[in-house]
């Protein structure tokens, strides 16, 4: 059976990127820390008036998770690129992007713990009030991390390995993911407020077909970036 | 299946040259449109000859399309065959249309302070432009700091084609994003005395953009000329 093979592969980076990172901590410590920094500094100049810390707290969230974030992704390919351990992984037999699927679940992973963090401490320094219909945000911040994820672990293949690559990243990544950001807090922003509107709905339509459209053509993509 | 040799070049030495000519010839075309459409176009009722700034903006900014349809183009054209022409032309429009990508963004500015009152609003079309120059911007600085010719034609080859798939994503998501909130600023109709001015100016400044984009082309392959001529002259060394 291929895909079952494909599937072990997959799991088996994740893993290794994941035992990697739970023996250190070094990383996910760093990269969550600095989360709940950002936030505190975003509250400091946007407060103290607690209405105002209110009304900007999902804005507020998704920044601290983007710019924490891509610290995430260089880091999951640099580790690779330390060791020189890169271009044996290339040489194992099976498809590349079982390589960009493992990556890809290890960040997801390591993000999506990271943008739990986050959005605790955004809810305890902001005082945002829980809605009802918390079940439908927590499906909007999945989808939001999941572009996010997906577009920051594919530059980081192709950014880890270039000159200035702090810099890089965040210029390549940043723009791509504006539907993203106007998608995830628009969407969390009218399910604060009981979504009035009925906006939610067609936000989460379109942060899905985002994150469909840019899992295919990231996979399709990936064969040529790595290729050494 | 093994991968195409994409060091080897089968066309001759010596790169196609454009013609100077070409350049003037462009450059007084353009002079020629705006001469006319300046001189016959009337006063516009609430802008008065504010107006005719459109004659190189709404241009500036088709044109800016037009060269980033290139590089989705030419970037697919060289993931698929890995010809190293392709990746010059790819990286020749990118530098055109961010160059007008950014000249759209500035006149537009210039335009909306007398005519809105302010340098920028948080319109559907502003914005968007906007975040085309960003991700083009990430193209460049991409193709700046990759120091591997074959690397960084793949790699701008792939970043190229996912920017522009983006586009129209963007579009739409900033276009909701002002729309739920707030009625979006409605396009003004144009009158027909304007249409041919603009028209012209369209063509005229097409004209400019190829003239451009081919140089560039050239001067890329004079570059990647000089860079194989350097490399072959150490290896042969003693």
């Amino acid at each position: 059976m291929a895909w079952r093979d494909d599937w072990r592969r997959v799991r088996a980076i994740a893993r290794k990127d994941l035992t990697t990172e739970l023996r250190t901590k070094a990383g996910f410590n760093g990269v969550a820390a600095l989360g709940v920094t950002i936030l505190i500094l975003l509250g400091l100049a946007l407060g103290p008036d607690g209405a105002a810390l209110r009304n900007a707290a999902v804005g507020a969230v998704w920044l601290a998770t983007l710019f924490a974030g891509v610290l995430a992704f260089n880091r999951s390919f640099q580790v690779e690129l330390e060791s020189g351990a890169l271009e044996p992984l290339l040489q194992y037999p099976g498809p590349r992007w079982t390589i960009f699927a493992g990556k890809l679940l290890g960040n997801l992973v390591f993000v999506t713990a990271m943008v739990a963090i986050v959005v605790a401490a955004g809810v305890v320094l902001f005082g945002v009030g829980i809605p009802a219909t918390w079940p439908t945000l927590v499906g909007v911040i999945a989808l939001g991390v999941v572009g996010l994820v997906v577009l920051g672990t594919f530059y980081a293949s192709m950014s880890s390995r270039s000159r200035a690559r702090e810099v890089l990243l965040p210029m390549l990544l940043f723009p791509m993911l504006v539907p993203v950001l106007l998608g995830a807090t628009t969407a969390s922003k009218a399910l604060l407020g009981a979504d009035l509107m009925h906006e939610a709905g067609a936000w989460i339509r379109l942060l899905a077909a985002y994150d469909l459209v840019f899992l295919i053509a990231t996979f399709v993509a990936f064969e040529h970036v790595i290729e050494s | 299946m093994p991968a195409p040799d994409r060091s080897l070049d089968a066309r001759p030495a010596r790169p196609p040259r454009t013609s100077p000519w070409m350049g003037v010839a462009a450059i007084l075309v353009l002079a020629a449109t705006q001469a006319y459409s300046i001189s016959t176009s009337p006063a516009e009722g609430d802008m008065g000859h504010l107006q005719k700034i459109m004659y190189v903006h709404v241009p500036a900014a088709w044109m800016t399309f037009l060269a980033f349809f290139v590089v989705l183009v030419f970037s697919v054209k060289y993931l698929w065959k890995g010809r190293e022409d392709d990746d010059l032309v790819a990286a020749s429009a990118a530098e055109v249309g961010a160059t007008l990508n950014g000249l759209t963004l500035v006149l537009g500015m210039i335009w909306g302070r007398p005519a809105w009152g302010v340098w920028w609003v948080w319109d559907a079309r502003l914005t968007s432009t906007l975040v085309l120059f960003l991700i083009f911007a990430g193209y460049l600085a991409l193709r700046a700091f990759v120091d591997d010719e074959q690397q960084r034609a793949r790699w701008s080859a792939a970043v190229g084609a996912i920017g522009a798939i983006n586009v129209p994503i963007v579009y739409m998501s900033v276009k909701w994003w002002r729309t739920l909130h707030q009625p979006p600023s409605s396009p003004a109709t144009l009158d027909p005395a304007y249409t041919m001015g603009l028209r012209i100016n369209a063509f005229a400044l097409l004209f400019v953009m190829i003239f451009f984009i081919r140089k560039r082309y050239e001067i890329a392959r004079l570059e990647r000329a000089a860079e194989h001529a350097a490399e072959a002259a150490a290896l042969g060394a003693p």
